[in-house]
């Protein structure tokens, strides 16, 4: 066992995402905590211009392979145990990401290592690591420990700052060699698809009223839309909004939508899950009304009214068309 | 096709959540329990698959208070078979033993495709699709919102963000995390299930060895720290509207 820390580099379309500079700076700190190095593994194919930007890694550990083109749920998973395996680093970070999912679990089974999911931190207390898990849809956090060294820690976005993380460098870069087993994989990547266009692009506006399953039903959709007329704003939503085909996918904000950062962020009936804080934390102004004094939304809204959102709408559009 | 659903129920975060005196778990006798969202998504996509492609849709949990409910509720929705996975449950698994619980079982059941939801509010240990694929030694992919079967093979989306998302193929059996069903999940009647319960019956499988490579224990749970927490706005809904117009003219966005 290694004391170096490991981190997953993750990618999509040739670009890093913040993620990995969030792990990367966490991660500088817990090499740095437990005297090793950090080293970022960067899989992919033809994707060796990424090293620079890992400035802050003292060393990079670069699979390449025609299989790890695109990303592949089985052909990374297989790379990444390898690695871990032939390392054996003092943990590995891995994004808590729609990629992320199909490789730390795969990588705990695999490699026989603990793993601990949905982190918004990691640190090292008397040596041994403790990870911080948001779950619950953020009610509650839970500190955990580990039965054994090598823990795999998948880690939330937007948890920890991404400018710790990010330095341009070149931090040397080690090939491994990619294992045999790539070449005729059972799950296949096809295609990628974009989403539709030709939607309100909800990324430029600056007023967002945000609606949740707290509005209850289709039929009140209308009234929200005339609230967000009145303000001057669009309509967003949550997920369950898109999924119940309420809205359509281009208004969803979150982790599976787009991130949104608004002056002003209406959240009516939001509870404020993870993955949806993850999409507009950012707001300069964020204003929440929700009937459950408990509800995760109130730890990053700025202001906050425990109520039903329908006391409120109509008399809200009223007042803003006055 | 052999369609296999594992579910569990969760801690309806409408309630309160009350914390042990221990300060490690819930206080389990204060939880009211509802099944997760995403394996109610998992389970509406296996009902439509058959619809469209035959077979059976079997679902499965691990035994506990309110298992039998659920599975009931399950059929009552049309799947074809409840099976509970027994063995000793009581206080809580973790992810790694559900999942190697699960995966004990389904290796005794025919099994072409296993849907089951992309995760869970309580699954601190990682997400049972992937786990159960790797305990069982076969394909996953998670995070899927769309599912096609074409002979031997699926074809699935599997959603990354802003709407983007990767289509693959993937050999069966496979276990794929489903993230939202092509429908809205369906609902049933509580007369109907009570009438399922009368008339079917749940099959058994024992869970089996359930030891685990490499684990992690909760040392403390807690509520987050409110250091941030929003400043709050009481009123009447007259005052609270106007004290909302008042914050967006603070920031130059009403006139
Ligand atoms: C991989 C993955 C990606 C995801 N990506 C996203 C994403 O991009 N965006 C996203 O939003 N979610 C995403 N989710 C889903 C997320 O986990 C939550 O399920 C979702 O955010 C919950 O939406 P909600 O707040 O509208 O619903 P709920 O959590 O059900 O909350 C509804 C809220 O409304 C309140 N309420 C009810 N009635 C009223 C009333 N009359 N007045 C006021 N308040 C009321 C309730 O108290 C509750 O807090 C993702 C999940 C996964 C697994």
């Amino acid at each position: 066992m290694s004391q170096d820390i490991f981190v997953v580099a993750e990618h999509l379309k040739g670009k890093l995402a913040d993620v990995t500079f969030e792990m990367l700076g966490k991660g500088r700190e817990l090499a740095d905590a437990r005297g090793g190095n950090l080293v970022a593994v960067l899989l992919g194919n033809g994707v060796k211009n990424l090293v620079t930007e890992m400035g802050i890694a003292n060393r990079v550990i670069s699979v390449e392979h025609a299989s790890l083109e695109n990303f592949n749920p089985e052909t990374y998973s297989t790379a990444l145990a390898e690695v871990i395996r032939a390392k054996s680093p003092a943990a590995t970070l891995v994004a808590n990401s729609s990629m992320g999912m199909d490789l730390a679990a795969a990588l705990s089974i695999r490699a026989g290592l603990p793993l601990v999911a949905y982190a918004i931190d990691v640190k090292v207390e008397d040596g041994a690591l403790v990870a911080t898990s948001q779950l619950y849809g953020g009610k509650l956090n839970v500190e955990s420990q580990f039965s054994a060294e090598g823990a795999v820690v998948s880690m939330l976005a937007g948890a920890s700052s991404a400018d710790k993380g990010r330095a341009t460098g070149s931090p040397a870069v080690e090939d491994f060699a990619p294992p045999l087993s790539l070449a005729s994989p059972k799950v296949r990547f096809k295609k990628m698809i974009e989403p539709e266009g030709g939607d309100v692009d909800i990324t430029t506006k600056e007023v967002l009223v945000s609606v949740g399953r707290g509005i209850q039903s289709v039929d009140n959709i209308p009234q929200m839309q005339e609230l967000a007329d009145a303000l001057g704003g669009a309509l967003s939503c949550s997920r369950p909004i898109v999924d119940s085909k309420w809205l359509p996918k281009t208004r969803q904000v979150g982790k599976s939508g787009v991130k949104v950062k608004p002056k002003f962020y209406l959240a009516l009936g939001i509870s404020g899950a993870p993955e949806h804080i993850e999409g507009m934390k950012d707001a300069e102004l964020i204003v929440a009304i929700n009937s459950d004094p408990n509800a995760p939304i109130f730890d990053y809204a700025h202001y906050g009214i425990v109520g039903d959102l329908f006391d409120i709408v109509p008399l809200l559009t009223e007042k803003a068309k006055a | 096709m052999n369609i296999l659903v594992p579910i569990k129920q969760v801690p309806d975060l409408v309630e309160e959540l009350e914390i042990n005196e221990e300060g490690t778990d819930l206080n389990r006798d204060a939880v009211k329990y509802k099944i997760n969202e995403f394996d109610d998504h998992a389970l509406e996509e296996a009902l439509q698959l058959k619809a469209e492609v035959g077979g059976t849709v079997t679902v499965l949990a691990l035994d506990g208070d309110e298992t039998d409910k659920m599975l009931y509720t399950a059929i009552a929705k049309g799947a074809d078979k409840g099976v509970k996975v027994t063995g000793d449950f009581a206080g809580g698994v973790t992810s790694h033993v559900a999942a190697k619980a699960m995966a004990n079982a389904i290796s005794t059941l025919p099994h072409d495709l296993i849907l089951t939801g992309v995760q869970a509010v309580d699954d601190r240990d990682g997400q049972m699709a992937v786990l159960l694929a790797n305990y069982l030694g076969v394909p996953h992919v998670s995070v899927v919102t769309g599912v096609k079967v074409d002979g031997g093979r699926a074809i699935v989306h599997k959603e990354y963000a802003g709407g983007v998302m990767a289509e693959f193929e993937v050999d069966l059996p496979a276990v794929l995390g489903i993230q939202a069903a092509r429908e809205t999940p369906r609902y049933v009647a509580v007369s109907r299930v009570r009438q399922v319960q009368k008339e079917a019956t749940l099959e058994e499988v024992e869970a089996g060895d359930t030891a685990v490579a490499a684990g992690s224990s909760v040392r403390r749970m807690m509520k987050p720290e409110k250091g941030s927490r929003a400043e709050m706005i009481e009123g009447s809904p007259e005052e609270i509207a106007d004290k909302i117009v008042a914050l967006m003219k603070e920031k130059g966005l009403k006139k």
